[in-house]
C-alpha cells in the first residue's frame, strides 16, 4: 500500500465544497480578528446561536454514531456489524473536531480556551462537557492512530492496537457523561426553557437521542457513501443497528410520556402554538414514525433505511434547534437569526468534515474493513 | 456577613444619580444610544445599573414608578455555579465579582442568570462579560456602593442583609401601602439586594416567576452522578468487553452457534 501515491479525486460537487471550506475560512479568520460583533446577530438577549445551538450542540449528537459502534462492535463483540464500524468511527472523530473548532469560534477569548483545564469551575455543568470533549477528542485521534499507523508510522501499529481496547472503553465513557451533560446545560434555563422541553430530565433525554441517532446517521452515512464509492453495506447489518435504535427509540418516547405526564405539561403539547407544533412535529416525524418503519417490512430496503436514518436525524437536528432556540424564544426580549458568516462558517464547516471523510476513505482503509480490533 | 441592600420603589424620585455615580466610580462611557435612565433604560455592557421608569394604574389614576435596576448579587449565585473557569465569585462580603482574566468568553453566566443581568461586549474583538460588581473594593472597606452613598432621597438601606431583611419586613407590615412581599428574600435562593413597593412587583417589570430554589440546585443534583456513573459505567464495559470475546471465542472453539 506504501507504493501507492496519496490520492484526492476531484468532482464538481468536491469543487464546491472546496469553495465553500475556503469561504468559511475566511469568515474564520475575519471573525478572530474582529470579534463577534461584527460576524454574528449575536446578542444580549441571544448570546448563544447558530455555531452553538447546531455545531456544537447537533453536531455532538450526531457524532453519536462513534460511541455507538464502539459499544456494539467493540464491547459487546457483534461481529456481523464490523463492517460499517470504521466509517462510523470516522464520522464521529471528523464531528468532534469540526465541534471544537465551532465551539474555538464562539468563544469571545479564545486563547483564553484552556483556562477551565486550571481554574476549575467544577460546579458548572459545562466544566464537564468541556473535559470529556477534550478527553474524548484526543481519545478519538489515538483510535484513528490505529489506522493511520496501518499507512504511515508502521512502527507504531501495534502500540495502537494494544491500547485499542483501553481507549474504546475510556471512549466510551466519555461521551455517555458529555452526551447527557450537553443537556444538562439547559438545568440551568429553568426559568427560561420552555417547559416541553425543560426538564430535570433533559440529560437523558440528550444522551438516548445521541445514542439512537448512531444507527440512523450510519444508515444516512453508509447509503451516500455507497453510492459514492459503490460499496453497499448489507441491508441486514443496517437493519440489525437500526432496530438495536428502535429500541432505544422506544424507551425514549416512554420517557418522554412519563416526563410530560409527570410534570403535568400535556395541555402543552396541544396548544397549537409554535412551541407545541414543533414539539410534535420532532416527536411525531423524529421519532414515532421511525419506529413504526424499523419495526415494518419497510425497513427490508435500503431506500426504507434511508428514510429512517434521514427523519431521525432530522429530527435529532430539530430537538435540538428547539432547545436553543424555539423553546428560548419566549423568555428572549429581541429576536434572533444567524447572519449570513454565521451560515457560512457553518455550512463551511461541514464542507470541510465531507471532504476530509472523502480524503481519508479514499486513503486509508475504512470502507470493507472487517477485522477485530486486539 | 454578607452585606445587602433594601431598595423601597416608593421613595425612588428617577433623579439618576445612582446611574452617574456608577460610571463615574467605575470608569464607563455615557452614551446617548444606551440612556442609564427612562422608559427604555436597560442594563448593558457599558450600564452596570439603570433606572426604568414605569407608568402604572394606581387606584384613580396612573403613576411613575422608577426602578433601579443592577445585578442583585444572588446568595447562591446561577452566574458563579454555571462558571467552568471560575471567572465569577461570590465573596463572603456579598458582591458577586468578575475576573475578567479568567474569562473563556462562553457566555454561559447569561444563560444560567435567572434575572438576565451580565451582558456582553459585543462590540469588542476580544469581548468580555460585564456587570455590576457591587463596588466590591469599596464594600471590603465597610463602605456603601457608589451607588447607594449618592441618593438624594433615602430610597436605600445598605447593611448586613439579615438585618437588612427584617427592617423589610418590618416596613411592609408597619404600612399597608406595600405590597406585603420582599422581592429578593426568596427569588433564586435570595439576593444581596432586596425591594419594596407600593405596586405589584409584576407590574415593574420584575419577573416574579423565578423559584426559591437556588438554579445550581439542578446543576448540582444532575452532576453528583458523574464520579460513580464513570467508574461504575467503565467496570460494567469491561466486564461486557470480556464476557462477550470469550463468548465468541468459545462459541468457534466448539463449533457452535452460542446466542448472545
Amino acid at each position: 500500500m506504501t507504493a501507492q501515491g496519496w490520492s484526492f479525486r476531484m468532482t464538481p460537487i468536491r469543487k464546491l465544497l472546496i469553495l465553500l471550506a475556503a469561504l468559511c475560512l475566511g469568515v474564520v479568520v475575519f471573525r478572530l480578528v474582529t470579534g463577534l460583533g461584527t460576524v454574528t446577530n449575536l446578542n444580549d438577549d441571544w448570546p448563544w446561536g447558530l455555531w452553538i445551538g447546531f455545531d456544537v450542540l447537533t453536531g455532538v449528537a450526531l457524532a453519536g454514531g462513534g460511541y455507538f459502534t464502539a459499544i456494539i462492535v467493540h464491547v459487546l463483540h457483534r461481529d456481523k456489524y464490523l463492517p460499517i464500524a470504521r466509517a462510523a468511527m470516522l464520522t464521529s472523530l471528523l464531528g468532534y473536531l469540526l465541534v471544537m473548532a465551532g465551539l474555538f469560534l464562539d468563544i469571545g477569548q479564545w486563547f483564553n480556551f484552556w483556562r477551565p483545564f486550571v481554574s476549575w469551575g467544577h460546579t458548572s455543568v459545562l466544566f464537564e462537557v468541556f473535559w470529556c470533549v477534550s478527553c474524548y477528542t484526543t481519545v478519538q485521534v489515538l483510535e484513528f492512530g490505529e489506522i493511520f499507523t496501518e499507512r504511515v508510522g508502521k512502527k507504531w501499529h501495534n502500540a495502537f492496537k494494544t491500547a485499542m481496547p483501553f481507549l474504546l472503553i475510556i471512549g466510551i465513557i466519555f461521551p455517555t457523561l458529555h452526551q447527557s451533560s450537553l443537556g444538562g446545560l439547559y438545568l440551568v434555563a429553568v426559568n427560561k426553557l420552555y417547559p416541553l422541553w425543560w426538564s430535570t430530565l433533559i440529560p437523558y433525554f440528550f444522551l438516548i437521542s445521541s445514542f439512537f441517532v448512531g444507527p440512523a446517521m450510519i444508515c444516512v452515512e453508509s447509503t451516500l457513501a455507497g453510492n459514492a464509492y459503490n460499496h453497499k453495506v448489507p441491508v441486514e447489518v443496517l437493519r440489525g443497528l437500526a432496530r438495536i435504535g428502535g429500541w432505544f427509540m422506544i424507551l425514549y418516547l416512554i420517557l418522554k410520556i412519563f416526563d410530560l405526564s409527570n410534570r403535568n405539561v400535556w395541555n402543552l403539547v396541544f396548544a397549537g402554538n409554535l412551541e407545541a407544533n414543533l414539539f410534535l412535529l420532532e416527536l411525531v416525524l423524529g421519532v414515532i414514525v421511525p419506529i413504526l418503519i424499523v419495526f415494518s417490512g419497510m425497513s427490508a430496503s435500503r431506500s426504507g433505511l434511508f428514510i429512517y436514518g434521514l427523519l431521525v436525524s432530522g429530527g435529532v437536528i430539530l430537538n435540538r434547534m428547539n432547545v436553543v432556540f424555539t423553546g428560548m424564544s419566549g423568555s428572549a426580549g429581541a429576536s434572533y437569526f444567524p447572519s449570513i458568516w454565521e451560515w457560512a462558517v457553518s455550512i463551511g464547516l461541514v464542507s470541510i468534515g465531507v471532504l476530509a471523510y472523502c480524503f481519508i476513505v479514499e486513503n486509508f482503509r475504512i470502507l470493507g474493513h472487517d477485522e477485530h480490533h486486539a | 456577613m454578607a452585606k445587602g441592600v433594601l431598595v423601597d420603589i416608593t421613595k425612588c424620585v428617577g433623579c439618576g444619580s445612582c446611574t452617574v455615580a456608577c460610571k463615574l466610580w467605575n470608569d464607563m462611557k455615557f452614551s446617548e444610544k444606551e440612556p442609564t435612565m427612562g422608559p427604555e433604560a436597560k442594563l448593558s455592557a457599558n450600564n452596570w445599573t439603570v433606572v426604568r421608569f414605569n407608568e402604572v394604574k394606581k387606584e384613580n389614576g396612573k403613576v411613575w414608578r422608577f426602578v433601579k435596576t443592577q445585578c442583585l448579587h444572588c446568595q447562591d449565585a446561577a452566574c458563579a455555579s454555571a462558571c467552568f473557569a471560575k471567572a465569577l465569585q461570590k465573596t463572603k462580603d456579598g458582591p458577586v465579582i468578575y475576573y475578567p482574566h479568567l474569562c473563556v468568553g462562553c457566555r454561559y453566566c447569561m444563560i444560567a442568570c435567572p434575572f438576565n443581568v451580565p451582558k456582553y461586549e459585543w462590540d469588542k474583538t476580544f469581548p468580555l462579560v460585564s456587570k455590576c460588581q457591587m463596588c466590591s473594593t469599596k464594600v471590603a472597606k465597610g463602605e456603601a456602593p457608589a451607588c447607594v452613598s449618592v441618593c438624594p432621597a433615602g430610597v436605600f438601606k445598605y447593611g448586613e442583609r439579615d438585618e437588612i431583611l427584617k427592617e423589610a419586613k418590618a416596613t411592609i407590615a408597619r404600612d399597608s401601602k406595600y405590597v406585603q412581599e420582599v422581592y429578593g428574600e426568596k427569588q433564586a435562593g435570595g439576593t444581596s439586594w432586596l425591594y419594596i413597593s407600593d405596586v405589584p412587583f409584576e407590574q415593574l417589570g420584575f419577573n416574579t416567576k423565578i423559584s426559591s430554589v437556588p438554579v445550581s440546585t439542578y446543576s448540582h443534583n444532575f452532576l453528583k452522578y458523574t464520579p460513580v456513573v464513570a467508574v461504575s459505567w467503565g467496570i460494567i464495559l469491561t466486564g461486557l468487553y470480556h464476557y462477550t470475546k470469550r463468548r465468541n471465542e468459545i462459541s468457534k472453539d466448539s463449533g457452535k452457534n452460542v446466542k448472545l
